[in-house]
């Protein structure tokens, strides 16, 4: 058993340790916590001003859209919500990185992808009411739906990525196509996950697989999966690693965007570990205090994504107050967006189970369905 | 006596088994420092240390797997799966290795192993937390299946099964986790595989395990104010099944409904219906009849009500039953 209070005390010399909220000297960051824009060797990008309020809107939006629906999760809306509060930056840097063209297999908690992505955050607060289990077009969309048993959707997007190379779908810097697959560090000791590191190497797919390193899955933290850092597992599969600022929206943009780009490219698949902090529950129904400290918290807050987008765009100057007023409007009305049309959505028909399970109906579901739906009028003659 | 909740019995139960063998050992995700996510092993790692209960990398099949070297090298490994609809992972392990080591190995290689999986709907959860997946577990030879549907069976049950040297799946009802009963930790317990009546009556037998006991208890009292008197037997073991009792009971009112939340194609109650039939078809004034969930994916939860067997659709085929 590794020693909880020393989670990485048997890791290599030549490893960097990183406890939960120190990643390392081989981060990549564009923008420290400080909101003090640097460069990087590798991962430089230009941005216009446009852009980067881009960013900063989609920040403040996603975050609204967690905090809104975790509060209709306490008022009893939803059955349960999991939020993404501190992964902001992590999930829409990623998800503005994506072209049109490009396929995203998220986890549960990709919320701010989602909104990136273009899904009505109604349709996520569908699944946590309980009236759907899928909730969207994944292929309007090009965003599969949510995946809650953990990593088995990196195997989907291998093989998405598979497919894409059979179609000859890759090697142009434009029109070629990649896939990103998004999973959590907990997620990294699934056999599943690891399957589909193999299967990437082997076949060389176009395809990204995103790691949200938020430094636990659930109770258990990270030391607890894995005892080197997890952008390294990469090599030892065949294909590169790099581990970034997942608190940094613009260095997230950036890695994933090569990333991205080498896949399209026909170079294959690359690990990105972003490097963050889950400042909330697991979910609503967690009890973070049992198993982490305060403390640890207070040390992320400091990094909080929003904060060092707005620090970064006031020291630039190229935003004045009207912005973000502007911004916090949007993000007003587009909480009481959510919360009316949450509270109206209605409960699905009973009779809609039997539907859509198979292409082609079966004679028992069909007997079923109507035998239900008899069994139900039934009870609409009695009461009446 | 103590008022436990079904998840303190468990606890409760865990402990002692800890306590009477050194080899006993708990593995799991999240079942350390947070008791894992319904508490029913709350305070074992802080009493019993790290070796004893752990927290595992978070992969099914690792925990099943890892327990079986466990069990080989004498350990006695109780694996929890944190929901039901995540001991898929881990089916290669449990049907593949785990069911067959003691066949293999003509007895030589003992599995004790014991996988804890809280199982079942109605809490109002999202998808993959409200499966029932006991007829695959049921279906495979080498495994014992069993399930507690009371905090009584399920302080001993769990014993006993971390007893035996037989690799058992345990299903834990996780939506009567909470319900509380006075638990006499002194009484000599019933064997784990034997079916028990639980509530005495004449005119139909209604046959469940698990959650449903409870709903069939319930549909009882309320047949009783419409004067019919329901038998209701709690299977406790799914395999072994306890046929005997089985038999018994119907024998007496000559007419049987089986109920469970897991849908019905090729379910328990298909099995118990088609020995029940070959064994009383002379006997009995109605065929064997069924209440479960239907053969559809488990729906979204504000519909599980309509998907779960409740006492209304227990009384209705009740109804059927008796009209034969
Ligand atoms: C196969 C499987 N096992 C267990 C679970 C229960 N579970 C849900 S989330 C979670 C932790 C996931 O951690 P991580 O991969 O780090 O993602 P995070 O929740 O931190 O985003 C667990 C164990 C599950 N959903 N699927
Ligand atoms: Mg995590």
């Amino acid at each position: 058993m590794p020693a909880k209070d020393s989670p990485l005390a048997t890791a290599t010399e030549t490893t960097p340790v990183a406890t939960s909220s120190t990643a390392g000297p081989e981060l990549v960051q564009l923008l420290t916590p400080e909101g003090e824009r640097v460069s990087h060797p590798d991962y430089d990008i230009d941005l216009t001003d446009e852009e980067y309020r881009g960013f900063y809107r989609d920040l403040v939006l996603t975050r609204r859209i967690d905090v809104e629906a975790t509060a209709l999760q306490r008022q009893g809306e939803l059955g349960i919500w999991a939020a993404l509060l501190g992964q902001e930056a992590a999930q829409v840097g990623s998800g503005r990185a994506l072209r049109p063209q490009d396929f995203a297999f998220p986890t549960y908690r990709e919320h701010g992808v989602a909104w990136v992505r273009g899904v009505d955050p109604l349709r996520l607060l569908g699944l946590f009411r309980g009236v759907d289990n899928g909730g969207w077009d994944p292929i309007a969309t090009r965003f599969q739906l949510y995946t809650i048993v953990i990593g088995s959707q990196t195997l989907h997007a291998t093989g998405y990525a598979m497919g894409i190379n059979k179609d000859g779908a890759v090697g142009d810097a434009e029109t070629g196509e990649a896939t990103i697959a998004y999973f959590g560090d907990g997620a990294s000791s699934q056999g599943d996950v690891n399957e589909a590191f193999v299967w990437a190497s082997v076949y060389n797919a176009p395809i990204v697989f995103f790691c949200q390193n938020n430094q636990w899955g659930i109770s258990t933290p990270t030391a607890n999966q894995t005892r080197i850092p997890l952008y390294q597992r990469a090599r030892g599969f065949g294909f590169p690693g790099v581990r970034v600022d997942g608190n940094d929206v613009l260095a997230s943009y950036a890695v994933t965007r090569k990333a991205l780009d080498d896949a399209r490219t026909g170079q294959g698949p690359t690990l990105v570990e972003a490097f963050t902090y889950r400042m909330g529950a697991h979910t609503t129904s967690d009890d973070p205090t049992r198993y982490r400290l305060a403390s640890e918290l207070e040390a992320w807050k400091l990094k909080d994504p929003l904060e060092r987008m707005k620090a970064f765009l006031y020291k630039q100057q190229i935003v004045d107050n009207t912005f973000f007023e502007s911004v916090e409007a949007d993000a007003d009305e587009l909480a009481a967006r959510i919360r009316k049309g949450c509270l109206e959505m209605p409960d699905p028909d009973p009779l809609s189970m039997f539907d859509s399970v198979y292409a082609e109906q079966t004679p028992l579901l069909a007997q079923e369905r109507e035998e239900f739906g008899r069994y139900l009028a039934g009870f609409q003659g009695a009461h009446a | 006596m103590p008022q436990l909740t079904m998840a303190k019995a468990l606890n409760e139960g865990l402990r002692k088994a800890m306590e009477d063998d050194p080899k006993v050992v708990l593995m799991g995700e999240d079942i350390g420092k947070l008791g894992g996510v319904f508490r029913v092993t709350d305070g074992l790692q802080k009493d019993f240390g790290e070796d004893r209960v752990f927290d595992t990398p978070l992969a099914e099949s690792g925990i099943v797997g890892t327990a079986i070297g466990l069990a080989i090298r004498g350990y006695r490994p109780v694996c929890e799966i944190q929901f039901d609809g995540f001991v898929f992972p881990a089916y290669d392990q449990i049907v593949s290795q785990l069911a067959k080591m003691h066949a293999r190995s003509k007895g030589t290689l003992k599995m004790p192993v014991v996988v804890r999986i809280p199982f079942g709907g109605g809490i109002g959860a999202v998808e993959h937390h409200s499966e029932s997946p006991e007829a695959y577990f049921a279906h495979t030879a080498g495994l014992k299946v069993v399930s507690c549907s009371n905090p009584v069976d399920a302080y001993f049950m769990i014993q006993q099964a971390i007893k035996s040297d037989d690799p058992i799946i345990f299903f834990e009802p996780k939506r009567r986790y909470w319900e509380k009963a006075e638990v006499d930790t002194s009484m000599t317990p019933d064997s784990l595989w034997g079916a028990r009546v639980v509530r005495p009556g004449t005119d139909v037998t209604l046959l469940a395990y698990g959650p449903m006991v409870k709903t069939c208890m319930d549909a009882a009292t309320a047949a009783e104010e419409d004067g019919r008197s329901l038998e209701v037997v709690d299977l406790r073991s799914m395999s072994p099944l306890d046929y005997a009792t089985v038999f018994e009971s119907v024998r007496r009112t000559k007419r049987l409904v089986v109920v469970h939340e897991a849908p019905s194609f090729v379910g328990l109650g298909t099995e118990i219906a088609a020995r029940v039939s070959e064994e009383l078809y002379y006997e009995m004034e109605a065929p064997v009849l069924r209440v479960t969930g239907f053969d559809t994916p488990y729906p979204p939860s504000r519909i599980e009500e309509e998907y779960l067997p409740d006492l209304d659709r227990v009384l209705h085929v009740v109804d059927r039953s008796l009209a034969y």
